[in-house]
């Protein structure tokens, strides 16, 4: 199964190198090297992400095959398109194969011709790679979900996860590993479980001076009920004074992607959310959370884009959902209650995904104008359509410009405050930040183009499509809510604080011209 | 191992300046060893964390081995998880060092706290030191039967680690057959799944040698045993489930009800959070239902909306490993998702190897009601700033409209790209507007007037360009300029670099100097002199041809030229069905991901054998010409592992990948066997070649029609290279003397298949032949015997032992269907003793006589 787990910093630095299965039991064989996945392999894969094709920017997939032809020596295999490289291919392989012809006459040609296919799996969290090496047909899907699992382990651990927490913990990191993966086999990834066989202390480092990093962190920002420190806590350190604070926070989450046309239809929509459940109580006591009474799952048949069925009630149709395993879905189908004991840790309760209509929260208005052949005007509109006691943040709007533009002048509304506006010369990007939007307010801004050359024309064709990022709390776009959340009581003082947080996120929200 | 040497880029601080450090590390652990001071184990604990922290960046400290030993004699339990980690890791290289931590380990494995016995036991069988098995199988046997569960299930991992070290000390303990009994009875889930896995992989490495093993193997698949394993799978952890789902997705139910029964207990499983967990559901689903239509289909709809969620909830790489199987069966089943096409839009910020999945997704399930609204999406990525999913965009439209019967608006758009004035898009589109007008050329009439209008100046791209002239030569009666613009192409010769272009523009010219003869033949006279002159191979010998070919007889050069054209129904690079289904078989797998047939996993033949030609082999059977490079190449690479063939299908996929886009040339020089191909007129007849031949044996090499007429330069240089000329690589002849028999010099069986066979044929032919001196000298590595069988189209699918075993298999060339396997042993110097199944008995004489004779051949050149 996995060879070896290690962790890179983007970077390219070796933070944590463990070797999980010391044989090569599917070739058991082989003289070579008993399969052990070549030493350097951490290098390999590190200069294989990071320039995945020479001439072009592309992201490489989260699963490869590399192959050594000689420890200097490899090729990627899959997965990769044939058209682009083709031909790097074959001269890599003419390299390899006049290496090998000069080796053939020499001793090292078998050990040189140690050909074995390693597969590389990564995921990128928190800005640190997270890699697993195998040689056998595995489940991708498996790997790549205990990679990510791993990861939220050290998190639950360490509370925070960067490089330098790790760096700081790395004994401790390995003592979980023992214990997730035994000789390739993954035993067990709940941190609650783990609990009982790790015993290296956490070193806690200063979520303060941290910058923000992934979803977790947007609580952090902007509004005051939420304690910051909440989420960077460790699950098993003391706090100072050895006491723990009872607290159970679930987040409902959700990442809305919305595709406009040009006439400012909807052309697509969906909406991704997860309850997301991470809790402090000691003793595990049971736990009851009441979603709405008109929640329906499936659509029956009936096409999920079909957006008159839900014309109806106001009820909130799920497409479909998952649950964690800990979740009791006993009496969801009558009262869409879900009980279930939380384990330490931070864990997903439930996925969902909608694709009901649901009005969103922007409305985006991009104008494009030619003025003259070579100045065009671009005028952005954008309209927040919710509640005036909700304020959305961090909110960025982009949007490509032809690439022949030079020069582009902003002109913001007057009056207009915690705006940025800028041009990225290198992307031909226009870029416009708002600090923030409350709710029912409208902003505009002008662009004027100045291009190198004569447009064809058809700007619209060069520029665009605008898209934009943002982050509302306490607003949810699906209505999906948390009625109550019920904690079995062991004693009558026992009253644990309960966080219960809706935040919305663009995930992809394109207005096209 | 230790980990790998920290590259030169990292500079972290703690790395330790010179060997100093560790050497005052020694000083300091040996200083700490006797001391029994309160507070030792803090400081102990920080120079362990030093010694691990050097060991992690690389720093070899395995001189501090006997220091760490003697310092791990504590009750600190993180203390001694420390030392553990260090002993794993430098034992291998210090057995007579690991002797000494046996006696603490050993200790440890009857401490009082099953936290430490578990932890010992767990590191002793790490230790990896062979003669230390012995002292393994007692702390193992006890573990097995330890009270506390973290013990057994460390103990039955541990019983697969002393199996990898000692296979034999294994067995003779007996292990199996008690882990078969923890795994039936152990009321702890996690122990029953270790139970499991270490099974599974003891019992199909020990099948090709014991009987027993591999009933062993079969029992797991048996109905209780099954059904023991899903009537607890709730107990299992989330990773545990996968291991039991994948055993279950091998058992074959004996009737429908039992089908029923088991999805309906697996049906909430495709509701969990974990991906790995649904898929491999999934799996079992769909293999239990592949007999049942209507019930697969149902299948399909049942699993699509978990798969979406998946795809929707995860992290992008999650989503990518979920997507890549969505995409198996969209592209399986198109029919059944192409309402729900909208999912496959991609979104503006998905990295690109998922956008290319879902450009692929939304290929396979246009059909007449959504074509419109697909393209209309397509179109809009392919004004995209991301140039390289543009392009993508593009050929997704470009094989939309070869796939679907009503091009009409999809040719608009098409020839609308050509309006856009991107450099990018302009190309990507003319290779398109090619392959549609081989397809359909009653649209040959719009897309001339479109691309007439295009400058060649402007386009660059060497297949575009190809493209272009390509239809420059084949419509040059409907572009008023063409034999201009080819003049001027001509009259830049030297400065054209592709020799791909130069290939396609002599021909052009050609194709239009049949039609245009007194506009063209200045331009033609030049080109071929430029052809004549050309440094590249192929380009001469075109040219070089063509001058002949005219000389001889303009009118047999026309035909040969310039034949009446048929529309391509079916393009070569069109996945078989085979491999889909291939894949399928694998799904759940990295075979899915790679949209490779990988499956090397099949329990070998018998052990220590090395399997040779694994089934991605698969690729070469279907082709012919353009692959002797690689072929020639998997005889010539010796002892070459099963990875080497990946390579080789790798460049046939290239090379496959050409077929669509160089055109007329490779299918006029395939000639008339490829019944596919859009020209079928015959294109070298017997009289023409002959005459041809004679006239120009003495200098020219004629292009043969089995290989294409520009095969890559590269693979000719090293053909080159290797001393080896074509002939032996195109036609492996049967020697004179053999018999009338031919085989398949491309023969292709998987070791899965190879393996049934072996089993249900029986033995047709068992004797003894003889080897020569020299092919007895010869044999010094197995590769040299397996090349020179090759040779005579007899391939070697594994290898090894002593004496020296192999199995080969050859193929009746006539019939596909018909294999011959050999088992041949060399039971001494000069004696071989061999035996031979065959599908077809009646033939299996002639094909011993033939095998005897290749056999007696070897050594002697």
């Amino acid at each position: 199964m996995i060879s070896q787990f290690f962790v890179l910093s983007l970077r390219g630095d070796n933070i944590v190198f463990r070797d999980c299965l010391k044989f090569n039991f599917r070739f058991p064989n082989i003289l070579l090297d008993r399969g052990e996945v070549q030493k350097g392999s951490a290098e390999i894969f590190f200069r294989k992400v990071k320039f995945w094709k020479e001439d072009e920017e592309e992201e490489a997939p989260p699963v490869f095959v590399v192959m050594l032809l000689s420890r200097s020596l490899y090729i990627v295999l899959f997965p990769f398109s044939l058209e682009s490289t083709a031909l790097t291919l074959e001269t890599r392989f003419k390299i390899g194969l006049n290496q090998l012809l000069k080796c053939r006459n020499g001793t090292a040609f078998n050990q040189t011709l140690n050909l074995d296919g390693v597969n590389y799996f990564h995921v990128k969290v928190a800005g640190l790679l997270f890699v697993a090496t195998t040689r056998v047909n595995v489940s991708p899907s498996l790997v790549l979900e205990l990679l990510q699992r791993v990861a939220r382990v050290i998190k639950d651990y360490l509370g925070v996860l960067n490089e330098d927490s790790l760096r700081k913990n790395f004994v401790l990191v390995y003592e979980l590993l023992d214990e997730v993966i035994d000789f390739g086999y993954v035993q067990t990834t709940s941190t609650e479980v783990l609990k009982s066989y790790v015993f290296n202390e956490p070193i806690v480092v200063d979520a303060a001076r941290l910058p923000p990093l992934g979803p977790a962190s947007m609580f952090m920002q902007g509004t005051k009920r939420m304690p910051g420190t909440a989420v960077t806590k460790s699950v098993v350190a003391n706090e100072p004074g050895g006491r723990k604070r009872e607290e159970i926070f679930v987040d409902i989450i959700e990442k809305i992607s919305v595709t406009f046309s040009s006439s400012g239809y909807i052309l697509t929509s969906e909406i991704d959310g997860t309850i997301q459940m991470k809790s402090y109580l000691t003793g595990n006591p049971e736990i009851r959370l009441a979603l709405n009474d008109d929640l329906s799952i499936g659509r029956g048949g009936r096409s999920i884009y079909d957006y008159n069925s839900s014309s109806g009630a106001g009820a909130v149709i799920l497409d479909d959902c998952n649950f964690h395993e800990s979740v009791h879905l006993d009496s969801f189908d009558i009262d869409r209650t879900l009980s279930l004991v939380p384990s330490d840790g931070e864990f997903p309760v439930m996925n969902y995904r909608m694709t009901q209509e649901f009005k969103p929260p922007f409305r985006i208005n991009a104008l494009i104008e030619e003025a003259g052949a070579f100045r065009a005007e671009v005028i952005l509109k954008v309209r927040a359509e919710f509640s005036s006691s909700i304020t959305a943040n961090t909110v960025i709007v982009q949007m490509p410009l032809p690439t022949y533009t030079t020069r582009v002048s902003f002109e913001l509304e007057p009056g207009a405050v915690g705006n940025t506006t800028d041009f990225k010369e290198a992307n031909k990007r226009l870029e416009w930040g708002l600090k923030k939007i409350v709710g029912g307010s409208e902003h505009t801004l002008r662009a004027k183009l100045t291009f190198s050359q004569e447009s064809h024309g058809n700007i619209t064709k060069e520029a665009g499509p605008v898209s934009m990022t943002f982050t509302i709390p306490m607003y949810n776009a699906s209505r999906l809510q948390v009625k109550y959340l019920q904690i079995a009581k062991k004693s009558k003082t026992y009253n644990p604080y309960r966080w219960v947080r809706y935040v919305t996120q663009a995930n992809s929200y394109v207005a096209r011209i | 191992m230790a980990p790998p040497a920290q590259s030169q880029r990292s500079q972290s601080p703690s790395q330790p300046s010179s060997k100093g450090e560790v050497s005052d590390l020694k000083l300091q652990l040996r200083q700490l060893a006797g001391s029994r001071a309160q507070g030792t184990d803090d400081s102990k604990r920080e120079l362990f964390k030093k010694v691990i922290s050097y060991m992690t960046i690389g720093v070899n400290v395995s001189s501090l081995f006997s220091e760490m030993v003697m310092c791990s004699a504590t009750s600190d339990i993180v203390l001694k998880k420390m030392c553990y980690l260090y002993v794993g890791n430098y034992a291998k290289g210090n057995p007579d060092l690991a002797l000494l931590t046996i006696n603490f380990l050993q200790k440890d494995c009857r401490d009082e706290d099953p936290m430490i016995r578990g932890l010992a036991l767990r590191s002793l069988c790490s230790l990896r030191v062979t003669n230390l098995v012995e002292y393994l199988v007692g702390p193992l046997g006890l573990g097995l039967k330890d009270n506390n569960s973290y013990v057994r299930t460390v103990a039955a991992i541990g019983v697969l680690k002393l199996y990898h070290i000692s296979a034999s000390t294994c067995i003779d303990a007996e292990f199996p057959s008690i882990l078969k009994n923890l795994m039936l009875n152990d009321p702890e889930a996690q122990v029953v799944a270790n139970c499991l896995s270490a099974l599974q992989e003891i019992w199909s490495s020990e099948a090709s040698t014991s009987e027993e093993a591999s009933r062993e193997r079969e029992a797991l698949l048996s109905k209780p045993v099954i059904y023991y394993f899903l009537n607890r799978i709730k107990e299992f952890s989330e990773w545990a489930q996968c291991v039991v789902l994948d055993l279950v997705a091998k058992y074959v139910p004996s009737d429908s009800n039992e089908i029923f029964d088991i999805m309906n207990l697996l049906e909430d499983r495709l509701q969990h959070a974990n991906g790995a967990v649904v898929l491999a559901t999934i799996k079992v689903f769909l293999h239990l239902t592949l007999s049942m239509n209507d019930v697969h289909q149902q299948v399909y709809e049942r699993i699509k909306a978990p798969l979406l969620t998946l795809v929707s909830s995860g992290s992008s790489e999650q989503s990518y490993a979920v997507l890549s199987h969505l995409h198996l069966l969209v592209v399986r089943a198109p029919i059944l998702f192409s309402s729900d096409y909208k999912h496959f839009y991609c979104q503006y910020n998905e990295p690109s190897y998922v956008k290319k999945l879902k450009l692929e997704m939304l290929t396979a399930v246009a059909n007449e009601s959504n074509t419109y609204e697909i393209v209309t999406e397509l179109c809009e990525y392919a004004a995209n700033v991301d140039v390289p999913i543009a392009r993508e965009s593009i050929r997704a439209v470009g094989k939309i409209a070869l796939q679907q019967y009503d091009v009409n608006a999809i040719v608009d758009r098409l020839l609308q790209f050509l309006e856009m004035e991107k450099d990018y898009v302009t190309a990507e589109t003319l290779v398109l507007v090619k392959d549609l007008l081989r397809k359909y050329p009653q649209w040959s009439h719009d897309c001339i007037a479109v691309v007439g209008n295009i400058s060649s100046k402007n386009v660059q791209e060497p297949k575009a360009k190809a493209a272009l002239i390509w239809m420059l030569g084949e419509y040059s009666q409907d572009m008023l300029d063409a034999p201009y613009i080819l003049e001027s192409l001509v009259d830049n010769w030297d400065d054209e670099h592709s020799a791909e272009v130069r290939l396609h523009l002599l021909t052009a010219v050609l194709k239009c100097f049949f039609r245009r003869p007194p506009e063209t033949q200045k331009a033609l006279g030049a080109a071929l002199a430029a052809g004549l002159a050309d440094f590249h191979q192929d380009v001469h010998d075109r040219a070089l041809f063509y001058y002949r070919l005219l000389q001889y007889n303009v009118s047999v050069a026309e035909r040969v030229v310039n034949p009446p054209k048929q529309a391509v129904s079916v393009f070569a690079d069109t996945q078989s069905s085979e491999i889909k289904d291939r894949i399928f078989d694998e799904f759940n797998s990295l075979s899915v991901v790679y949209q490779k047939d990988l499956e090397v996993q099949t329990p070998y033949l018998t052990q220590g054998l090395k399997i040779l030609q694994p089934s991605y082999m698969f690729t070469d059977k279907e082709h012919r010409g353009p692959f002797e490079f690689s072929e020639e190449l998997g005889s010539l690479s010796v002892g070459a592992e099963s990875a080497d063939n990946v390579v080789l299908a790798q460049r046939v996929e290239a090379s496959d990948n050409d077929l669509l886009l160089n055109i007329s040339e490779k299918e006029e020089s395939r000639g008339p066997s490829n019944n596919g191909s859009a020209y079928s007129a015959p294109l070298y007849d017997s009289s023409s070649i002959s005459l041809v031949v004679s006239q120009t044996q003495s200098e020219l090499t004629f292009p043969n029609p089995a290989l294409p007429a520009h095969a890559p330069q590269a693979s000719l240089a090293i053909d080159d290279l290797l001393g080896l000329g074509f002939p032996a690589a195109l036609a492996p002849a049967p020697s004179p003397s053999s018999p009338p028999l031919k085989l398949n010099a491309r023969a292709v069986l998987d070791p899965a298949t190879y393996q049934r066979k072996w089993k249900q044929l029986p033995v047709s032919l068992s004797q003894e032949c003889s080897l020569s001196p020299q092919g007895a000298a010869a044999l010094t590595t197995p590769q040299v015997l397996l090349q020179h069988m090759q040779s005579h189209s007899i391939h070697c699918i594994a290898s090894g032992g002593q004496p020296p075993k192999f199995f080969f298999f050859a193929q009746k060339a006539e019939e596909p269907a018909t294999f011959f396997l050999v088992e041949c042993i060399i039971t001494s110097s000069s004696k071989a003793e061999i035996k031979i199944k065959a599908d077809d008995q009646s033939t299996s004489q002639d094909f011993s006589a033939l095998f005897q004779s290749a056999l007696s051949k070897f050594g002697m050149s």
